[in-house]
């Protein structure tokens, strides 16, 4: 059967061992992580785990009812088929040679990234964005030479107004 | 007022409604065990293994419908309750398991005897704790009685460090748990009900299908008085057995691997299911493809991961399985009988031919006894009325379905992980429980021998159960399987090396008796089970008997290997 993308937005408690239970449910059944964040939320004692998982249409029912039984998840927000803005962040750190120097500012510039380290041979640069937009950059970036990128998982929020 | 966190603990457990706990000390609870010793109003039984004590509690809690608690120290003793956890966890049975843990100053630090439990446990458990400040000691405590049994009950693990057990801290009485992020739904959707209703009336060939929820939430009479209504058969798996009696015309038996021919067939031809408090589990639904291709499928469940996990349903209904069928009956009451009977004889009729053409049977000779036979026996001299529990193999088959479970909750098994040596400690707890009920534990010669430590536990808390041995001097299920599918290769199954039972029995302080021949099983039987203490009943039966009918695993459930 096809796999499709799912996008979850998932409030828990903030304590401790919370991300070892996700973990876990995931590893044990055999359900696949491709992304994930994790950070604090306006609200003490709560925290976002924001994830990418990539699996067939009827599982993503039993991931989320899974999610929603560990006891320190408030809520599961499935993200996929609504509205909503998302972003990752990614580091890439590509070679400088001087001939390339002027075609990779262009594409910084195309792009609205940012050099955030410039060395002798090698430039820094932030993009911040949807995957699409990593996707397109990096396919740019790479006749220049990429030597490493770090990349943060996605964070997306719903549209709509309100908390999900 | 100041108490310890032992202090505390006892309190806590006391406030639940718990008179006994089952458990093992050690250096990481010796506090707690001190404490224990100056409170003469919550009684311990004193174990000789940690995976005793939890099935202890989990026999205690099934017998009671209450909660099991268990007490073990940290380390060795956290480890050797693993079993017993998975074994609940897999069985949706309330318990609540303290370990010791070493000093909140030392954790991390791979000190003497410090295991991380709560990670070892987060998935064999319904949640677990570890408590970092004796000031929220009492409502992790009321929190984690409340996770285990609300909701769909399971196992919880609380990890006490060493100094929150001495610590004194103020002690005020907890505030009623509410947790946002848990709050299971109990009241079943009013559509659903209908719909259900409307499959009931329109079904020419229902079946009822139970399973552990049923008895969990106490709704054996409601599934009693529906099928009586609407003239349903139904079946069971084995954690449903009791739910319905089994001296009903109704019942089909058992369903599943080796369910009888009858609960099988009907599943394989019925036109509707109504599945109550069960998971649809790959012993009880065999090849899922081919299972029940003719029904649409009812499920109660409290629990919203159990639905559509294993098996398309057609009606699922989210809520308590006692409320669901509750609200079913209600909406039946305004109909006319004859809306929801029809066609039911032809139905019964088929049902009833399947029966009598194929039904459950061996041969008794008068040279070797035959295991069915001791448990038919069993069941007559015990008027049906014994709680029964069992170690795991023919031994657990042959009492599910030779012993007629007519009443909830005496039928206690380790259904959903099958542990041998669950029955003997699991008997001790269901004896403490209801101490003026007789307590079977129907073992086989291989189980028997993975708790027999807990004979001494018996002995010594004057807890009197009955244990019958089906010796056939094989691991016999697994030599079962070996004789249909691996060559008679019987690769490390035999048994004959084995202990003399009346000895060992003996020698721990019981009463051993062994009976070899057709024609003593009733005495033998009689006698221990009124000898006013716990004893051994050793039968040598019939070594290479199986368990029939059979469903190879993977096949249909409606193609069975018979006899
Ligand atoms: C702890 C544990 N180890 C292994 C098994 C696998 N197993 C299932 S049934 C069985 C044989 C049990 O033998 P016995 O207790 O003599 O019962 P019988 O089948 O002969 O009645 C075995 C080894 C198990 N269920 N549990
Ligand atoms: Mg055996």
């Amino acid at each position: 059967m096809k796999t499709n993308s799912y996008l979850l937005s998932i409030l828990v408690d903030d304590e401790p061992g919370v991300l070892s239970r996700i973990a876990g449910l995931f590893s044990g059944r055999g359900f696949n992580i491709d992304s994930l964040s994790v950070a604090s939320t306006a609200e003490p004692d709560v925290s976002r785990i924001t994830m990418v998982t990539k699996c067939e249409p009827h599982i993503i029912e039993q991931i989320k009812k899974q999610l929603h039984k560990l006891i320190n998840v408030i809520t599961v927000n499935d993200l996929t088929d609504k509205r909503y803005v998302q972003r990752q962040l990614a580091l890439i750190k590509v070679n400088a040679k001087p001939e390339k120097k002027a075609d990779i500012l262009r594409i910084v510039d195309i792009f609205r990234c940012k050099i955030v380290d410039v060395g002798l041979s090698h430039y820094t640069i932030e993009v911040s964005g949807d995957s699409d937009k990593h996707d397109a950059i990096i396919s740019l970036l790479k006749p220049t030479g990429i030597i490493e990128i770090a990349s943060t998982g996605y964070i997306a929020l719903a549209r709509e107004n309100g908390k999900h | 007022m100041k108490l310890t966190g032992a202090q505390i603990l006892i309190k806590m457990i006391k406030a639940e409604g718990i008179d006994t706990i089952f458990g093992y000390p050690g250096g990481a609870v010796i506090d707690i065990y001190d404490t224990l010793a100056k409170d003469n109003d919550l009684r311990h039984i004193l174990v000789r293994h940690e995976q005793g004590a939890v099935h202890a509690a989990d026999g205690y809690a099934r017998a009671n419908n209450s909660v099991g608690v268990a007490l073990v120290t940290s380390g060795p003793g956290a480890t050797n309750t693993v079993t017993g956890i998975a074994s609940a966890h897999s069985d949706s049975i309330p318990l609540v398991v303290f370990t010791g843990q070493v000093p909140t100053a030392l954790i991390g630090n791979d000190a003497f005897q410090e295991v991380d439990i709560v990670g070892i446990t987060r998935p064999c458990t319904k949640h677990n704790y570890l408590v970092k400040n004796a000031n929220k000691l009492a409502s992790t405590i009321k929190e984690a009685f409340h996770l285990a049994r609300s909701g769909r009950p399971g196992p919880v693990l609380v990890d006490l460090p060493k100094d929150i057990q001495n610590t004194l801290v103020d002690f005020e009485e907890p505030k009623a748990i509410s947790l946002k992020s848990y709050k299971p739904n109990y009241k079943p959707n009013k559509k659903q009900l209908n719909k259900v209703v409307d499959l009931i009336c329109q079904a020419r060939r229902p079946v009822i299908f139970t399973g552990g929820g049923v008895i969990l939430s106490q709704a054996s009479e409601e599934i009693t008085r529906l099928a009586k209504m609407a003239d349903i058969p139904v079946t069971a798996s084995l954690m449903g057995l009791g739910a319905f009696p089994g001296s009903d015309p109704l019942w089909l038996g058992m369903l599943g691997m080796h369910g009888t021919y009858r609960a099988n067939m009907s599943i394989g031809h019925c036109d509707l299911i109504i599945a109550a408090g069960v998971r649809f589990d790959d012993r009880v639904t065999g090849n899922i493809e081919k299972f029940a291709p003719e029904a649409k499928i009812v499920q109660i469940d409290i629990d919203p991961t159990s639905i559509h996990k294993n098996i398309e349903v057609q009606c699922p209904v989210v809520g308590d399985c006692k409320a669901a069928l509750k609200g079913i009956i209600q909406l039946m009451e305004d109909k006319n009988p004859e809306d929801f009977k029809n066609g039911r004889r032809e139905w019964l009729d088929r049902i009833e031919e399947w029966k009598s053409t194929t039904p459950l049977k061996y041969e008794q000779d008068d040279v070797v006894i035959k295991p069915q036979f001791v448990i038919e026996k069993l069941y007559e001299l015990t008027k049906g009325d014994a709680i029964i529990t069992t170690e795991v193999g023919q031994n657990q088959m042959w009492a599910a379905q030779y012993y007629h479970f007519n009443k909830p909750n005496h039928f206690i098994t380790s259904g959903g992980l099958g542990v041998m040596g669950f029955g003997l400690p699991a008997a001790i707890g269901a004896k403490a429980a209801c101490p003026d009920r007789l307590v079977v534990d129907v073992a086989g010669d291989g189980s028997i021998q993975m708790n027999i430590q807990e004979l001494m536990t018996a002995i010594e808390s004057k807890i009197n159960v009955k244990i019958v041995i089906l010796n056939n001097k094989y691991l016999g299920m697994v030599r079962q399987w070996q004789e249909l599918f691996y060559e008679k290769v019987y690769s490390s199954t035999n048994m004959e090396n084995a202990p003399d039972f009346v000895k060992l029995a003996e020698a721990y302080g019981a009463k051993g008796l062994r009976c070899t021949r057709p024609d003593e099983v009733e005495s033998t039987l009689s006698e221990g089970l009124n000898y006013e203490g716990t004893v051994i009943m050793e039968f040598a039966v019939d070594r290479e008997e199986s368990v029939y009918p059979m469903v190879p695993a993977g096949g249909a459930i409606t193609e069975m290997l018979l006899v």
